[in-house]
């Protein structure tokens, strides 16, 4: 179980959901670990800045994941927490791994676009 | 500019248990206090997977307890920027003043460093690119992805030890690369790596660089002795190396030990009048979330005085 402030998603149908119905989604996909934890932190804290993007985790050991881990854009990482970025439910970007806050902003400015200040 | 608004009291720097603490206690005490903190709230007891050991609570994660004392914290008012970057800080003077990298800036009367420590990386090519895509710095997290493969573990202390015996679970061969002769971990964790056999040794050598593009493919290995540098086939790297007192930012602003921790006296007073310590930074033999919420709460109280005598005497 995650146990982080974010927005679960319990399954490939809830997946499918909100990939349908938001332009813009974040989903952090690990379990609570140290390479996870910081990464789900940081999603926490930008979710009141990025309010045109929706932030999600979702639990790597639950079978329903697969809808992440078998994605031909996470072949290949050998290190939780796989981390998708969505545009109109196509996959813009992954990371695998820890991730700092910089490397992640910039990858929602590029694909998301900055939050207006 | 600094505006009247962002004047505090007391800046905390640091949002572990040692800088929650100090948060807790201060704005208890009607102390305004601002902690800053660059990672995520918690610090490193948000890794544990679970405190049975702090007393009064049965069992809890460091996640949770994390967000209970953040919880704390603000309900007595202390605010919490985290995430955030610090560009620069005089501690010098009555007058405190930290920047932060996009230029906001706060003063304070007091400051509460409570920076803690992160692992240690071990800073040759390729391992910046290859995180994530061959190289762990956590078994339990990324073990997993190595079954049934040939993997290499770095470091000579008990974690590296005891995480090379659980790797094996899932890695065809083991092999643990350090740099001495002989092993820093305890002499149960060292018999049972050497009774493992799935687990051999190259001592005296360290990882000189990682290769591959998209995954890591290969590891170059530089025997210490003779100097010698080869390369050597591998699905992966873990590393165990320890762990570094985030202080870097400090060096030649207050006294560190050779190790870069910060000096503090019993009532965790630095060089600097006014400068506080606490937590996983300081220089101390054990570090455990019980001994940080027990300097953060010394901290509090020292700077508290420090503050009113200051407070006083304007």
């Amino acid at each position: 179980m995650l146990y982080t402030n974010l927005k679960h998603i319990e399954s490939a149908a809830d997946h499918a959901k909100i990939l349908s119905e938001n332009e813009n989604v974040m989903v952090i996909c690990g379990r609570m670990g140290p390479m996870c934890i910081p990464v789900y932190g940081i999603a926490e804290d930008l979710e009141g800045e990025y309010s045109h993007v929706k932030f999600f985790d979702m639990e790597f050991d639950n079978p329903e994941s697969h809808v992440i881990r078998n994605l031909p854009e996470v072949r290949g990482f050998m290190g939780i927490p796989f981390t998708i970025y969505y545009k109109n439910g196509k996959v813009v970007k992954a990371t695998s791994s820890i991730q700092t806050k910089d490397q992640i902003t910039t990858i929602l400015d590029k694909e998301f676009g900055a939050p207006v200040k | 500019m600094t505006s009247d608004n962002n004047h505090y009291d007391a800046i905390v720097i640091g949002a572990g248990p040692a800088g929650l603490t100090a948060g807790i206690y201060l704005s208890r005490a009607r102390v305004k206090t601002l902690i800053l903190n660059e990672g995520v709230v918690g610090g490193q007891m948000v890794l544990t997977h679970e405190i049975a050991n702090y007393p009064g609570v049965e069992s809890i994660s460091g996640y949770q307890l994390a967000n209970i004392m953040k919880k704390q914290a603000l309900s007595f008012g202390c605010e919490i920027k985290s995430n955030i970057k610090i560009g620069d800080m005089d501690m010098n003077g009555n007058i405190k003043k930290v920047v932060l990298s996009d230029g906001t800036q706060f003063t304070s009367d007091a400051i509460i460093i409570t920076t803690g420590g992160r692992s240690r990386t071990i800073g040759v090519p390729g391992e910046e690119k290859l995180k994530g895509h061959g190289i762990s710095y956590c078994a339990t997290c990324d073990g997993d992805f190595f079954t049934d493969k040939e993997i290499i573990v770095v470091g000579g202390g008990n974690s590296a030890l005891e995480e090379a015996v659980s790797l094996t679970k899932y890695a065809s061969k083991v092999t643990i690369v350090h740099q001495f002769n002989h092993f820093q971990a305890f002499e149960h964790a060292i018999l049972e790596a050497k009774n493992n056999p799935k687990i051999d040794f190259i001592m005296e050598s360290t990882i000189a660089g990682f290769n591959g593009d998209e995954r890591l493919e290969s590891v170059d290995i530089k025997n210490l002795k003779t100097g010698e540098v080869y390369n050597r086939k591998i699905d992966g790297t873990f590393v165990f190396i320890g762990y570094v007192p985030n202080t870097e930012f400090l060096k030649g602003k207050l006294d560190l030990n050779q190790w870069g921790e910060i000096v503090v006296k019993a009532d965790m007073s630095t060089s600097i009048d006014g400068v506080f310590a606490a937590g996983d930074s300081i220089t101390k033999r054990f570090r455990q979330v019980t001994t940080a919420v027990g300097d953060g709460t010394i901290a509090a109280l020292a700077a508290s005085s420090y503050i009113n005598e200051i407070k006083k005497s304007k």
